[in-house]
């Protein structure tokens, strides 16, 4: 494994006093949902019942946190062990947005006091899209949980814990390939049933499949965009090289994921609906033109080489793939009866707060645990 | 005879026996086409109703609902669609002269898309009766039914710091009593009319034959008590809505309006349960897939380590 260090210096700047205002901000918000209930902060409804934090915090929140997932693949199936310095902090952020993606379910779910009842046998439907993702969800944040310990327990001199855990490491991920290929898909699969309410350019049985390219796609370009941000502020030019490396593996996945999803709408004949001038066009059309962009900027050679070009071309895929993702829950998805939806502004400031969070602690870690493979220490290829 | 069936399961699902049959009613929920051994249900004819929501009242009174109130000078209880408060509604479409009424509450579908997306079993559908029921004790409030549900039916409690769902559960807690659906028993015409689906899915298929503006006996409240009431036959639309609306349901429609216009959703036969199904079947299945796939990982991350 690669050396990592911790950064140091001081946590407490201005931008963290700042994001530590936002999340007060949220904790009021949130105190307001559970006295009043869900009505009152959200705008969410009957026939919209599920909103932002669904559509966005857990939905896309999780598929944003699929870099270690992404990683892991890349390095333990593939034998790519020249990216592994890239795994530590892909794994924190993605256990950080798994966690919080939970966090956010729990706020979201309107009798929380029950949720136990997911794990209890009598009371589990194996048939529910949602029994899968809740249960598979849960394992993973423990599965993440013990992948990212490692840097933690060095940093609170826990070797002996440290030692035993990295002998039995592999089951842990093992799993962490496992569990995100199942629950990616299956956030897809939920809007299977959604069906009857949904845009045909958003609907299809093969749900599942375009849920799970869109979180390998969203993971690696993730890692890019994140690895190039802390690259910079934590000035640490080994890491961009390796991103310029793998950014060649995003037009593959955009190529894939774009034929896939225009040839089951055209299987359907419903190709055209693009151009309805309708909201659900017109997301379409945004999405794809993202893709595009971020599939021809990192075609030639010359631009992969170019650390700006490949960052921008990560964070159009980002856009491009979590905007399908959200599309697929909110603009693909109409009930009719002239029920519509918009996020209201404690709903959307209660999502800066979860953002904040990962933001802050991310960058605690990174400044006080051996996470970050750090210039003047040679990552091993 | 499906009171005596109730009562037996209620009295042996003392002890460890409700265990068995809440499960077994869980898997019920993806059963497929085929019809309860008890199904009941609810046949409402559009022609034979008059609009005078006695249903409404009645139902808000069997399940203990306040009124809901819309518009500035509202005094009784007027709401405009089904919600948290509204189990039963009459909606009026008009069109010049013309007008035609709809009572919109839960199809009882046979293959239920909420209960199938319920991840508690809180949304279950009887094994005997058919009737989608919910157990507030059970549901997580995650509000997956009300994505899932083709028709809108499950409703939230928006405003409330301890929401439940609600959704109509044909009275199922009148049965013991002797009674059945309030809104069937209040019906004075006949256009709600409670009863076995497959004696009313016959019924039916007897009112779409009639000859227009002959005067026929209709059964009125419940099918198999014999009241009848005699009305000027009207023009059919020659389908049953609900007969194979994804997948058929045990509420089912007749109209001399088209259906669209009555504001019910066009929808397909096979139902969307059928093909989450097929996904799931397809990499789920004994969990077989997930095991190789995990013992198929375990080796190659340990080949790797050693490697590394």
């Amino acid at each position: 494994m690669s050396e990592a260090k911790p950064f140091g210096g001081r946590v407490l700047t201005i931008p963290f006093i700042l994001g530590l205002l936002v999340i007060i901000v949220m904790l009021g918000f949130l105190a307001q949902r559970f006295l009043l209930g869900l009505g009152p902060v959200s705008g969410m409804n009957d026939g919209y019942p599920w909103g932002l934090w669904i559509a966005y915090d857990v939905n896309v929140g999780t598929a944003f946190a699929c870099g270690g997932y992404a990683m892991a693949i890349l390095i333990f199936i593939f034998n790519k062990f020249e990216y592994s310095p890239l795994l530590k902090p892909a794994v924190l952020t993605s256990f950080l947005g798994y966690a919080l993606a939970g966090f956010s379910i729990f706020f979201d779910i309107g009798r929380y006091w029950n949720m136990q009842n997911i794990f209890l046998p009598w009371h589990a439907n194996v048939h529910s899209a949602m029994f899968e993702v809740a249960l598979c969800i849960a394992a993973y944040v423990l599965v993440l949980l013990i992948e990212t310990a490692p840097p933690f327990l060095q940093k609170l001199k826990l070797h002996n814990v440290e030692n035993k855990l990295s002998k039995v490491l592999f089951i842990f991920v093992a799993l962490g390939i496992l569990l995100p290929t199942m629950h990616q898909s299956s956030l897809g699969s939920l809007m299977v049933l959604g069906g009857p309410k949904m845009s045909p350019l958003y609907w299809s049985q093969a749900l599942p499949l375009f849920f799970l390219i869109g979180a390998l796609l969203l993971g690696y370009a993730v890692v890019i965009f994140e690895a190039t941000l802390s690259g910079v502020a934590f000035n640490n030019p080994s890491e961009l090289k390796i991103l310029k490396k793998l950014s060649a593996i995003i037009p593959w996945l955009v190529g894939i994921f774009l034929i896939v999803r225009f040839q089951d709408i055209n299987a359907r004949g419903a190709l055209e609906a693009m151009f309805a001038g309708d909201m659900a066009g017109n997301f379409f059309l945004l999405e794809s033109v993202l893709l595009l962009v971020a599939l021809f900027m990192l075609v030639p050679a010359k631009n992969r080489a170019d650390s700006r070009k490949v960052f921008w071309a990560a964070f159009c895929a980002l856009l491009g793939a979590g905007l399908y993702r959200f599309d697929a829950y909110i603009i693909g998805f109409s009930p009719g009866n002239g029920w519509h939806y918009f996020p209201t502004t404690p709903e959307i400031l209660i999502t800066f707060g979860i953002i904040a969070i990962e933001i802050l602690v991310f960058v605690w870690a990174a400044k006080r645990a051996p996470l970050l493979p750090l210039s003047g220490k040679k990552s091993q290829a | 005879m499906t009171i005596k069936r109730r009562e037996f399961l209620k009295a042996t699902a003392a002890g460890g026996a409700l265990i068995v049959t809440g499960s077994q009613s869980a898997s019920a929920s993806t059963a497929g086409e085929t019809i309860p051994p008890q199904a009941v249900g609810i046949l409402y004819d559009s022609n034979l109703c008059i609009g005078c929501q006695a249903c409404m009242t009645a139902c808000k009174e069997a399940n203990d609902m306040p009124p809901e109130h819309s518009g500035q000078y509202s005094t009784w209880d007027n709401p405009l669609d089904l919600s948290a408060n509204t189990l039963n509604i009459i909606k009026m479409y008009k069109d010049g002269e013309k007008y035609a009424f709809i009572k919109r509450h839960c199809m009882h579908c046979l293959e239920p898309a909420c209960a199938n997306a319920c991840p508690v079993s809180a949304l279950v559908k009887d094994r005997e009766t058919g009737i989608v029921t919910y157990d507030a004790s059970a549901c997580i409030g995650c509000r997956y039914c009300q994505v899932a549900c083709p028709y809108n039916v499950p409703k939230f409690d928006w405003y409330s710091p301890f929401p439940q769902i609600h959704k109509c559960q044909l009275c199922d807690h009148l049965f013991q009593q002797g009674r059945y659906a309030a809104c069937c028993e209040s019906c004075p015409t006949g256009a709600s009319l409670f009863g076995p689906v497959e004696k009313l899915k016959k019924e039916a298929e007897r009112r779409l034959l009639l000859e227009p503006d002959k005067y026929y006996d209709f059964p009125v409240n419940h099918i198999e008590k014999g009241n009848t009431r005699r009305h000027k036959a009207e023009k059919y639309i020659p389908h049953i809505y609900g007969s194979e609306e994804v997948g058929g349901s045990q509420y089912m429609i007749l109209s001399g309006t088209d259906f669209s216009k009555l504001g019910l959703p066009d929808l397909r036969e096979r139902s969307y349960v059928k093909d989450l199904e097929g996904v799931a079947n397809t990499f789920y299945k004994y969990l077989i897939y997930p095991v190789a796939a995990f013992a198929g990982l375990v080796y190659l991350v340990r080949k790797r380590e050693h490697h590394e």
